[in-house]
């Protein structure tokens, strides 16, 4: 019997267990560790964010789930990698350490034959002073809709804004808090659904709602933006999103990046090496992301984090990191086993691997502060990459050394994206969005580096009714409902 | 002046965009058309899901 240790439960993680467990049946173990209870849908943490869902719409406890699917599930957090065993032993395994299930912090060591990390994205609210409170929490200034619970005091948070802006004029800044943040399509997400709201509740016209970001335009995305066919022409997404912030009245500060948080302001730098600062009154900044923190120890001891792991803390795979300029980035870089170069039987899936470089053009001001999105791997290709994951090691596990390696690079595969702007079955909007490749290959694709038959977007109540459809969908098939597998990632 | 010309002025950063007109946004959340547009949008992004896997 062979043991496959996934850490983490979110959408890698959750998709890369639950298909190893049903592939491998029950002569192999398959063992989650994550620190969370619950499973959340994190796209509806938005909706969660301006109190149009509440938190139960959006997570469910996990160890039912796992009961049911014969996963060995262990409440806890990994804290090490141990790949070449221990003095007096050969066997490979991680420490945890248990936030759950009554053991609560207590330590235990864990032996695997296969390791898949997928333990997603420290919120490193720290890095950006004011934003964090020192302990790697969220500080007391801004808000956050990464969580459910932090979207949970988002929502009591702008109600509060929304009641007082009945008789007074109040500002919102909604965005990026550092400027190596990812996940703009989040805070995009919420700025319109505050506007969407305000405006339900009469008290648009006194609120100044702007934007934030380490986007060098709009509609960068941190995926270099996106070219679009529409009514014969080809067009840059700059020129879409530019549109949606003019025609619902949201300023815009680009190329940011915010290096302080006070109470009511924020500092930032900007590409041009100019400092700024803006008030506001609720502001929902995105921390950048850093991997988890996880050690790894050779056999005699000694710390071998660096072989394993990039400076950033996310795990290196099969990518080509050799530094380079941006003119020499290839779609090849990218890599396509998701499999650890010193360790072959180590993967990561999802936010833990740690990607070549970035997909937006790289951009400095001349202070020398980096201002750019770093690249997502959220959503549908953390799925993707989960489940591929789980075909490789399941073969692996199966036909030993024969077994066939699954291999699926972010420059090959789409994605498709819905980004609400306001929530309701005959008012609601959503822009609908794929993208084809979501890595840009310039050599494959010259010009916008994407196959523009199969990369479109649009605005309108369609795309809410996918969104709203894909949220049931997704937890039905998280939680492993009769024909989760027919539901694709 | 028509709605969709207010926002123009209100800032040099709004004026050199695009903003929808009346019909564009009628568009947006005509249910007749959007139940179309949810058909159409559905095919695009199930062949791309399906490229994908």
């Amino acid at each position: 019997m062979a043991r496959l240790i996934v850490m983490g439960g979110g959408v890698a993680g959750h998709t890369t267990a639950t298909f190893a467990k049903k592939w491998l049946g029950s002569e192999h173990e398959v063992v989650v560790v994550t620190p969370n209870a619950n499973w959340n849908w994190i796209p509806s943490n938005i909706w969660v964010g301006v109190g149009q869902m509440k938190k139960e719409d959006v997570v469910f406890p996990l160890a039912p789930v796992y009961e049911k699917a014969g996963i060995d599930y262990r409440q806890a957090k990994a804290v090490s990698i141990h790949p070449e065993g221990k003095e007096g032993s050969d066997k490979q395994f991680i420490t945890i350490e248990y936030t759950g299930q009554g053991k609560e912090g207590q330590t235990e060591e864990l032996e695997y034959d296969y390791l898949v990390n997928a333990t997603g994205p420290k919120l490193n609210f720290d890095a950006t002073p004011g934003l964090g409170d020192g302990n790697g929490q969220i500080g007391p200034y801004t808000v956050s809709v990464c969580t459910a619970d932090h979207a949970v005091h988002a929502n009591s948070e702008l109600r509060r804004i929304f009641e007082k802006a009945k008789t007074e004029k109040l500002k919102i800044l909604v965005g990026t808090g550092h400027g190596m943040c990812t996940c703009q399509g989040a805070a995009f997400e919420y700025i319109f659904n505050i506007e969407h709201e305000a405006k339900k509740a009469g008290v648009r016209d006194n609120l100044e709602i702007k934007w934030i970001s380490n986007e060098a335009f709009l509609g960068d995305f941190g995926m270099g933006g996106l070219h679009m066919k529409v009514g014969g022409y080809v067009v840059s997404s700059k020129l879409f999103a530019e549109s949606l912030y003019a025609e619902r009245g949201v300023d815009w500060i680009l190329g940011a990046h915010v290096n302080k948080v006070e109470e009511g302001k924020v500092h930032y730098e900007q590409l041009d090496g100019t400092m700024g600062e803006e008030e506001f009154d609720f502001a929902m900044l995105i921390p950048p992301f850093a991997g988890v923190g996880l050690k790894a120890y050779a056999k005699d001891g000694s710390d071998i984090t660096d072989t394993i792991f990039a400076p950033n803390g996310f795990m290196k795979v099969d990518a080509d990191y050799t530094p380079k300029p941006y003119e020499e980035w290839k779609a090849s870089d990218w890599p396509r086993k998701y499999q650890n170069p010193t360790y072959s039987n180590m993967f990561a899936a999802g936010i833990a691997f740690a990607p070549p470089h970035i997909i937006s053009k790289p951009a400095k001001s001349p202070n020398g502060t980096p201002i750019n999105p770093t690249p997502p791997r959220t959503g549908m290709p953390s799925g993707i990459i989960g489940k591929a994951v789980a075909e490789s090691v399941c073969s692996l596990i199966k036909d030993g050394d024969n077994g066939h390696i699954h291999e699926i690079s972010m420059a090959e595969m789409g994605a498709a994206c819905v980004a609400s702007a306001g929530k309701g079955v005959f008012d609601g909007t959503a822009a609908a969005m794929t993208v084809y490749p979501v890595v840009p290959d310039f050599e494959k694709y010259p010009g916008t580096g994407r196959d523009t038959d199969y990369t479109f977007g649009e605005i309108g109540l369609a795309g809410h009714w996918i969104k709203h459809i894909l949220h049931y969908l997704f937890i039905y098939k998280a939680k492993l409902k009769p024909g989760w597998t027919l539901i694709p990632e | 002046m028509k709605e969709e010309e207010v926002n123009f002025g209100k800032s040099d950063k709004f004026n050199l965009t695009m903003i929808p007109g009346k019909f564009a946004r009628f568009l947006r959340t005509c249910v007749i058309w959007q139940f179309i547009r949810f058909l159409v949008i559905n095919v695009k992004m199930i062949i791309v899901v399906g490229k994908s896997h």
